[in-house]
C-alpha cells in the first residue's frame, strides 16, 4: 500500500517558518503579564504623567492652580540657580561616569581573562558585596574618611606626608565624585564583565595567529566587542547619578549640591510641587538627550570601525 | 599580567576600605571617628539595644521589606513566565515599562508617587513605602526569575502533562521546584533592596520612619556617630549574610539544572 | 509486520489532517493508518512536519481540520494528559530534581496504587530497560544513554496504546546509537506496544521499522515497508532520501500492458515491467531511471557474466574495509555512478583511471517520471 503525493508542492525551504502566536497563547500571555503591567501602569506611568502635568501648573502655599502655564519652565531658564544646578549635576555625573567606567574596565578585564573559571563567581561575588550594604552608611563613611579630622587626613598626617589637613576633599564636588564613583563601581563592572565573557576566545587566538600582538588584539578585537558592555555601563552609571540625593547632601557642601536636592526642596520645603515637577521633567529630558547623543555617537564610532 | 593583578587588589581594597572602617570604630573606645584607635569596647552595641525609636524603625523596615519582597516576587514570577514562555504583540513595550525603574533616578519615582498619592488624598504610611519599593524591586526579581525560567527545559512541563498531570499540577510538581532557588533568591534580593532603600522611603513614609530614614535623622548628631558605626556594622553583616544565602540558592538551582556558571545573576 | 490492515483494526487513523500555524501550512492532508503492535516511523528532512504530526497525535497541538482517532476514539477535544499515548521527548525531559525511581513512577501518581505496588512496577520497568537497581540515583547525574532509558521506562510503565518517540537517538554518539536501535527494536517486540518514531535518519528508520512514512513538505510522499521503500521508491526524491541512488536520464515508451521499453544513458536499452514504475508514468514525459549501487558490479579482468555490461572509467574510489565504493563514469554520461562492491577474498581493488566493465540487471531499474 503506497500513497503518492497528490499535488506538486511549491518549492519551499526545509526549515519551518516560526509559527505566529495563536490567539490562545497571546491571551494567556496578556493574562499572565497583567498584574505587573497594571501595577507599573498605575504606579509608574500614571504618576510620571502626573508629574509632567504638574509641571504646567502653579502652587501657592497649599492651593493648587491648575491653569496651564509655562511659568515654571520660564523660571527654570531665567533663574541662573536652576541652570547652574542642572549643569553641575550633568558635569558631576559625567565625571563620575568617566572615572567609574575607566577604573572598572581593567578589573572586569582581569576577572574575565586572568582569573581561572572556577574562581570567577567568587570574584564577582566579592565585587558586588559592598553594593549590598547600606548606601547611606557608605556615603556617611566617606564623609568620615574625607573629613578635616577624618581618617584620610589623620593617617597622612601621622605618616608625615602632609602637615595640614587637606580641605579640598570634602564638602564640595570632588567629594561627591569620589563617593559616587565608589558607590556605582559594581554597576559599571558587571555589564563590562558580561560583555567580555561573551567574547569568543578563539577570535582572539585567531587574531594572534594572524600576527597581532597583545596590544593590537586588545585594541582591534577585544575593545570593539566589549563596547556594548561599556555603553551599558555608561548608561547604568550616568542616569541614576544625575538624580542622586543622598551623596550631595551629605558630602557636597553648598557647592556640591545637585538637582535632586533642589527638587526635594521644592517639594517638601517650599511647597512648590509644580516647580519641583518642572525640574524633574527637565532633568529627565536632559538625561535622555545626553543618553541619546551618547548612543548616537557610539553607533557612528562603531560603524566606522567595522 | 602582574600589574593588572596589583591593580585588582588595590581596587578591591578601595571598594572595601570604607566598610572595613565600620568594625574598627564600632568597637573603638572613643567618640571621635579618627585615628589613632583608643581601645576596645562594646558600649556602642549596648547602646543600640536601648533606643526604642531605633527598634521601632527596624520593625517597620522589616515589615515593609517582607511585604515588598513577597509582592515583587509574585509580580516577577508573572512577568518572567509571560516573558519567557509566551509571545504576544506589544510584549517588548509592556516588559520595558515594568523594567523602567531600573534606569530612572529614584528621586523621580519617589516624587511622582508622592504627588499622585497626595492628590488622591491618601495619607502616607508604611503601605505607601511598600508600593514604592515593589516598583523598584520588581525589575530585579524579573531579572533573576528570567534566567531561572529560561534555563528550564520546556519539554519538562509537556512531559508532566503527557504523563497525566494538568497544567497547574505540572507547574506545581515540576516547574515550581525547579525555579524555587530563583524565587528564594528573588525574595532575598528584594528584601535587601527594600531594607536599605532611602529616597523613596524618605518621601513616602508617614510618621513611622524606616531604618534608613531613622539613620538619616541621626547623622547630624556627632555624639551618635559611634553608635551609628555599631549599627552599620550589624547592617553590613546582615546584608552579607543575606547575600551569601541568596548566592547559595542560586548556585544550588544552577547545579540542579546542570549548568556551569561564571558569574552572578546580574 | 502487517501488510494488509483490513484484518486487524488500526490503532491510529489519520483522515485528511491539516495543520496551520497562522499562514504557514505545516500539515497538508495527511491520511494514514497505523497498525496495532507496529513499529512505525515518520521519516523526513527537517521542517517536513513529522514532529508536528507527532505532537498532534500526542495532543500538544490541535488539528486545524481532519480527523484523528486513537484506538477507535476520536481525539477531538481530548487533551494530551488524557490520551492513551505517552511520549519520549527529544531532550528526554527527565525531571532533574527527582530521583530515577521518582521519575519513572511520576505517571503513577494518579493511578491510586499503593506505595508497594508502585515501587514494584517501577522496579519492573527499570529492569525492562536495563537499569535495574538505579532507582535511588539522582536523575540529573545520568549519562545521555541512561536518561533515554529512564524516559522509556517512565513512558512504558503506564502501558500506553502508542509510544511516541521524538528523535530519541539523535543526541547519542554513533556506537551508542547503533546499540540503542537494536535495543528499541527488541523492547518493542517484547512489550508489543505500537511504537511511533520520528527521525531524519533514514538508516535508523530502515533498521527499526515495520513500515515507514516518508514525509516532505507536510505531506506523506510514500508509506511502505522498508523493503518496498528501498526497492520501489515512488519518486526521485524518495529514492534519493533513502539510501544512495544513481540517476540516469532516460526515455521510455509503453510497449504493451506489461512491458515498457527504456533507453537509459550509459546503460542502453532495457525492458522493464510496470511494477518498476511505482510512481506512475505517462507517455511523452521526460524520465529518469534510478539504480542502486549494490545492484551493479564491476567485472574484474577475465570475469564473464550473463548480465548486460556497460563500460566506463573508474574516477575515484573509497575503501571502507568491508566494502569499496567506486565512482564510475559510464561512457556517454557526465555524472559518475556510485557502485559498491564487497571486498571478497581474491577480488582485486581497481585503481583510479582504470577501465571498468559494469554488469547490471534490468530488474533493478526504477523508472521515474
Amino acid at each position: 500500500m503506497s500513497e503518492t503525493s497528490a499535488a506538486q508542492a511549491p518549492a519551499q525551504s526545509d526549515r519551518a517558518a516560526p509559527p505566529r502566536p495563536g490567539l490562545a497563547e497571546a491571551a494567556q500571555g496578556y493574562l499572565l503579564v497583567a498584574p505587573p503591567f497594571l501595577y507599573a501602569l498605575l504606579l509608574l506611568a500614571a504618576p510620571l504623567a502626573a508629574i509632567a502635568l504638574f509641571s504646567f501648573w502653579t502652587q501657592d502655599y497649599l492651593t493648587l492652580d491648575t491653569t496651564f502655564t509655562l511659568k515654571n519652565y520660564r523660571d527654570a531658564f531665567s533663574e541662573p540657580l536652576y541652570g547652574q544646578l542642572l549643569l553641575r549635576s550633568l558635569l558631576i555625573s559625567g565625571a563620575v561616569t568617566a572615572a567609574t567606567v575607566l577604573t572598572a574596565f581593567p578589573i572586569a578585564y582581569y576577572v574575565s581573562f586572568h582569573v581561572p573559571p572556577a574562581r570567577k563567581a567568587m570574584w564577582i561575588f566579592m565585587i558586588t558585596i559592598p553594593f549590598w550594604t547600606s548606601y547611606l552608611i557608605r556615603v556617611f563613611l566617606w564623609k568620615v574618611i574625607l573629613g578635616y579630622n577624618g581618617v584620610f587626613n589623620t593617617t597622612l598626617q601621622t605618616l608625615g606626608v602632609i602637615d595640614e589637613p587637606l580641605t579640598f576633599i570634602l564638602y564640595n564636588a570632588n567629594a561627591v565624585v569620589i563617593t559616587l564613583a565608589h558607590a556605582y563601581a559594581p554597576f559599571a563592572i558587571l555589564p563590562i564583565y558580561v560583555a567580555l565573557e561573551k567574547i569568543d576566545r578563539s577570535l582572539l587566538e585567531a587574531g594572534r595567529d594572524l600576527g597581532e600582538n597583545h596590544l593590537t588584539t586588545f585594541w582591534r578585537v577585544t575593545l570593539p566587542l566589549a563596547m556594548p558592555g561599556v555603553v551599558a555601563a555608561v548608561l547604568i552609571v550616568f542616569i541614576p547619578t544625575v538624580g542622586d540625593y543622598v551623596t550631595p547632601r551629605l558630602v557636597g557642601g553648598p557647592n556640591g549640591l545637585m538637582i535632586a536636592n533642589m527638587i526635594q526642596t521644592q517639594f517638601l520645603k517650599l511647597n512648590n510641587a509644580p516647580m519641583g515637577a518642572a525640574l524633574a521633567v527637565l532633568t529627565m529630558a536632559m538625561v535622555t538627550a545626553v543618553a541619546l547623543i551618547f548612543l548616537f555617537l557610539n553607533r557612528k564610532f562603531l560603524r566606522g570601525r567595522q | 599580567m602582574r600589574s593588572l593583578r596589583v591593580y585588582a587588589i588595590l581596587y578591591l581594597a578601595f571598594l572595601y576600605a570604607p566598610i572595613a572602617l565600620l568594625p574598627l570604630f564600632a568597637f573603638n573606645d572613643g567618640t571621635v571617628i579618627a585615628f589613632p584607635l583608643k581601645g576596645f569596647t562594646l558600649e556602642w552595641f549596648h547602646e543600640l539595644l536601648t533606643i526604642p525609636a531605633l527598634h521601632a524603625s527596624v520593625m517597620n523596615s522589616l515589615m515593609i521589606a517582607v511585604s515588598a519582597a513577597i509582592v515583587a516576587t509574585l509580580l516577577g514570577i508573572c512577568a518572567a513566565r509571560a516573558g519567557t514562555r509566551y509571545a504576544f504583540p506589544g510584549k517588548k513595550g509592556i516588559l520595558g515599562l515594568v523594567m523602567l525603574p531600573l534606569v530612572l533616578p529614584e528621586i523621580i519615582v519617589a516624587v511622582a508617587l508622592l504627588v499622585v498619592l497626595l492628590q488622591l488624598g491618601f495619607s502616607l504610611g508604611a503601605w505607601t513605602v511598600v508600593l514604592g519599593h515593589v516598583l523598584i524591586c520588581t525589575p530585579f526579581s524579573i531579572a533573576i526569575l528570567n534566567s531561572a525560567f529560561q534555563s528550564l527545559d520546556r519539554s519538562l512541563e509537556e512531559a508532566a502533562i503527557d504523563l497525566g498531570e494538568t497544567r497547574w499540577s505540572s507547574f506545581r510538581l515540576v516547574t515550581l521546584p525547579l525555579v524555587m532557588p530563583g524565587i528564594i533568591s528573588s525574595l532575598l534580593i528584594a528584601f535587601t533592596i527594600s531594607l536599605d532603600e532611602f529616597i523613596i522611603a524618605f518621601f513616602l513614609t508617614g510618621t513611622e520612619p524606616t531604618l534608613p530614614v531613622y539613620l538619616w535623622s541621626q547623622l547630624r548628631f556627632p555624639q551618635k556617630l559611634p553608635v551609628i558605626m555599631a549599627l552599620g556594622t550589624l547592617l553590613v553583616l546582615a546584608s552579607i549574610l543575606l547575600l551569601t544565602v541568596a548566592e547559595y540558592f542560586r548556585r544550588r538551582g544552577a547545579a540542579r539544572t546542570g549548568q556551569s556558571e561564571t558569574g552572578a545573576f546580574l | 509486520m502487517k501488510d494488509t490492515l483490513g484484518l486487524t483494526k488500526p490503532i491510529i487513523t489519520l483522515e485528511n489532517v491539516e495543520k496551520y500555524y497562522g499562514d504557514y501550512h505545516a500539515l497538508r492532508g495527511i491520511s494514514a493508518e497505523i497498525g496495532q503492535g507496529e513499529f512505525f516511523s515518520l521519516l523526513g528532512p527537517s521542517g517536513c512536519g513529522k514532529t508536528t504530526l507527532l505532537r498532534t497525535i500526542a495532543g500538544f497541538e490541535a488539528l486545524s481540520s481532519g480527523r484523528l482517532t486513537i484506538d477507535g476514539r476520536d481525539m477531538r477535544g481530548v487533551p494530551a494528559n488524557r490520551r492513551p499515548t505517552n511520549m519520549v521527548f527529544q531532550s528526554y525531559a527527565i525531571f532533574p530534581h527527582l530521583s530515577v525511581a521518582e521519575n519513572v513512577g511520576f505517571g503513577l501518581r494518579r493511578s491510586g496504587l499503593g506505595k508497594e505496588e508502585k515501587a514494584r512496577k517501577v522496579g519492573e520497568a527499570l529492569e525492562m530497560v536495563g537499569l535495574g537497581g538505579y532507582g535511588g540515583r539522582a536523575a540529573h547525574a545520568l549519562s545521555g544513554g541512561q536518561r533515554q532509558r529512564v524516559a522509556l521506562a517512565r513512558a512504558l510503565i503506564l502501558k500506553p496504546k502508542v509510544l511516541l518517540l521524538d528523535e530519541p537517538l539523535s543526541a547519542l554518539d554513533k556506537k551508542l546509537r547503533e546499540q540503542m536501535q537494536m535495543e528499541l527494536r527488541r523492547l518493542q517486540r517484547q512489550v508489543g506496544i505500537t511504537f511511533l518514531l520520528v527521525t531524519h535518519d533514514q538508516e535508523e528508520a530502515l533498521i527499526m521499522s515495520d513500515r515507514i512514512a516518508v514525509m516532505f513538505d507536510g505531506q506523506i510522499a510514500q508509506l511502505d515497508s522498508p523493503q518496498v521503500l528501498y526497492r520501489r521508491p515512488v519518486s526521485r526524491r524518495v529514492g534519493e532520501f533513502i539510501g544512495v541512488m544513481n540517476f540516469l536520464p532516460a526515455s521510455a515508451r509503453v510497449a504493451d500492458a506489461d512491458r515498457i521499453e527504456v533507453e537509459a544513458a550509459g546503460l542502453g536499452h532495457a525492458v522493464i515491467g510496470p511494477e518498476q514504475v511505482p510512481g506512475g508514468f505517462h507517455a511523452g514525459q521526460a524520465a529518469s531511471v534510478g539504480i542502486r549501487p549494490e545492484t551493479m558490479s564491476i567485472l574484474f579482468p577475465g570475469e564473464t557474466t550473463g548480465q548486460r555490461v556497460a563500460t566506463g572509467i573508474v574516477e575515484d574510489l573509497a575503501y571502507y574495509g568491508d566494502m569499496t565504493y567506486y565512482d564510475v563514469r559510464l561512457d556517454g554520461v557526465e555524472k559518475p555512478m556510485t557502485i559498491s562492491m564487497k571486498n571478497l577474498v581474491g577480488r582485486p581493488v581497481l585503481e583510479r583511471g582504470a577501465e571498468a566493465r559494469v554488469a547490471w540487471d534490468e530488474r533493478s531499474l526504477v523508472l521515474f517520471a
